[in-house]
């Protein structure tokens, strides 16, 4: 058996030299549709941060609460949920998404919501709160003093959005169902690892198991430098 | 002055991911087909190979195959996910058809399940017939010599398991709850795995075994060979576009996948692939034991297990097949299949 993870990770490096056509774009499509994702739910989760992290309104306890307890939703349930939802014969399916890169990013966008929100709210409120009514004072307006405390939070801000677009970039439960693993179109580095899983090639899974990592680790440590300078 | 640049940046990769997704992600104007499949057929990568060769033949359409167990492949196809099934389950292909969710059904290829198993075969099923093998299974598993892991995941081969037991007399339901039983709930190599590690035996088709073996994943042993009641065959189904629910389907398409399907080329394809690598074919072509007398007792296995009311496809549910022709069983076949039955 261990013959078979090192005979992965030595595949793994001879993929990536090897510049096969299919495994980038494989992982283009992959850095796309959870990039996509990722924009997406920042578009939604910075203003529903900012309001949570600055305002104080009957309920704000209960919104904190259930976004943390999304935090740990199963991908295959909000696959499935979404997948009924998006289906020909479910209540969106005259958009015809199912099974389209567009349904993944949607998707994953929704997965990686609680996520943004919950880091973004938790970085607003860890800053001193002398320092968010000095960012109040100097705003003229309100959302111009948000963006003014959004950007003390940065440091917590990238995290969210690093832990998010990680948490997208390796599901596997949303991208299957909505995505169907369709060879050029919807099939992503997770599902195609689960799909030469089930093929028995295991070295190869493994090969791409290598390289999702390489990828996620990569680009951390290259936001992490960004954050720091 | 730096957050200037990181607005740049920033707006620089939207346009990139936008941009390039756009690239990616779309059929670039090609009408999308889209084939709900069977994980067994999916995974030993033939529908590559078709998918290839029939992009380069129809250049304005884009095959996608979505593989699942062939209850989820026909259920999505219900659904108006899908344009055409293509599974190994008549039954539920029957049902399909008369649920008024398909026509134009054709036979495409055949191959067989075997039951595999350690090879010091505990419970002695080697030479045995499949249903009497499952009930010397059952036997050495209550004394607690063997083991048998089901797929447990409503696939065709499932499907085809629960029938033999049933040949036999047994009731799946009882049976999964004893502790001889397991029920994997997953894929078919996952199962080989489990039936491996657990050196259980279990039923699998053909190919799957094969491709596992040759790999090096499994090291069971095929301790009951193909016969008649282990035939497998493969059916194509396009979906009835004059129903309420599919009414946007790419039925001409669809068409044009089938009549692939069962031309000579393909039929090659499906005499050739795999013995490169297995040193056997994985599947075999149907269209020409059916329509000649190449092999007249699978021919008649086939016609015995596959047909549904005596034909291919029953007369009412053929629908502007153009030049697709069906296969009946003709009069003296018929009284045969007839005898055979009662």
């Amino acid at each position: 058996m261990t013959n078979i993870i090192l005979d992965g990770i030595v595949k793994a490096f001879q993929l990536l030299l090897s510049l096969d056509p299919t495994l980038y774009s494989i992982v283009l499509r992959s850095l796309y549709v959870s990039g996509l994702a990722t924009a997406m739910a920042t578009l939604w989760s910075l203003p529903i941060a900012a309001i949570l992290g600055l305002k104080n309104f009957p309920g704000k306890r209960f919104i904190r609460a259930s976004f943390n307890a999304f935090l740990g939703v199963p991908t295959v349930v909000l696959g499935l949920i979404l997948f009924l939802l998006l289906s020909r014969s479910g209540p969106l399916g005259m958009f015809g998404l199912l099974f389209t890169p567009l349904a993944i990013s949607i998707g994953q966008a929704i997965l990686i919501t609680p996520i943004i929100v919950s880091f973004i709210t938790s970085a607003i409120e860890a800053i001193d709160v002398e320092l968010r009514d000095l960012a109040r004072t100097l705003g003229s307006t309100e959302i111009q003093s948000s963006i003014a405390i959004l950007r003390e939070a940065f440091g917590g801000v990238t995290l969210a959005l690093i832990a998010a677009f990680n948490r997208a970039f390796a599901e596997l439960g949303v991208a299957m169902m909505l995505g169907g693993n369709i060879h050029g179109l919807t099939r992503l580095l997770t599902t195609a690892i689960a799909l030469e899983t089930a093929r028995g090639e295991i070295a190869f899974s493994i090969a791409l198991g290598v390289i999702l990592v390489i990828i996620v680790y990569t680009f951390s440590i290259i936001l992490n430098y960004l954050r720091r300078n | 002055m730096k957050q200037q640049i990181g607005i740049v940046l920033i707006a620089i990769a939207i346009v990139v991911i936008v941009g390039g997704a756009w690239i990616l992600i779309t059929t670039q104007g090609k009408e999308r087909l889209i084939v709900s499949t069977t994980t067994s057929l999916y995974e030993t990568g033939l529908l590559d190979v078709l998918d290839a060769q029939f992009e380069a033949k129809h250049p304005t359409i884009n095959v996608s195959f979505i593989s699942q167990g062939t209850g989820l492949a026909i259920q999505t196809a219900m659904r108006g996910d899908a344009d055409m099934i293509l599974v190994h389950d008549v039954a539920r292909e029957k049902a399909f058809l008369n649920g008024g969710y398909g026509v134009n059904r054709k036979i495409v290829a055949y191959n067989y399940f075997v039951i595999v198993g350690p090879d010091d075969d505990p419970a002695s099923v080697e030479g045995l017939d499949p249903v009497n093998a499952l009930l010397a299974i059952k036997a050495a598993g209550e004394s607690g010599e063997a083991l048998w892991v089901s797929r447990g995941d409503d696939s065709g081969t499932h499907a085809k398991e629960k029938r033999l037991w049933i040949m036999g007399g047994e009731n799946t339901s009882l049976l999964r709850e004893t502790s001889w039983y397991l029920e994997a709930g997953t894929g078919m190599t996952t199962t080989l795995n489990l039936a491996d590690e657990k050196r259980a035996y279990t039923l699998c088709d053909l190919g799957s075994y094969l491709n596992n073996y040759v790999l090096g994943n499994i090291d069971l042993e095929i301790v009951v060979e193909a016969g008649r009641d282990t035939l497998n065959v493969y059916g194509v189904i396009a979906c009835d576009p004059r129903n309420e629910g599919l009414s946007h389907v790419k039925f001409d398409s669809a068409m044009k996948f089938i009549e692939f399907l069962v031309s000579d080329d393909v039929q090659e394809i499906f005499a050739e692939f795999g013995i490169s690598a297995f040193g056997q074919p994985l599947f075999n072509p149907a269209v020409e034991v059916l329509e000649t007398d190449v092999n007249p007792t699978t021919a008649s296995w086939i016609r015995e297990q596959a047909f549904i009311e005596g034909s291919e496809c029953p007369l009412e549910k053929r629908y502007e097949a153009g030049d697709l022709t069906f296969l009946n069983i003709t009069f003296i076949f018929q009284s045969i299949w007839r005898e055979s039955r009662s």
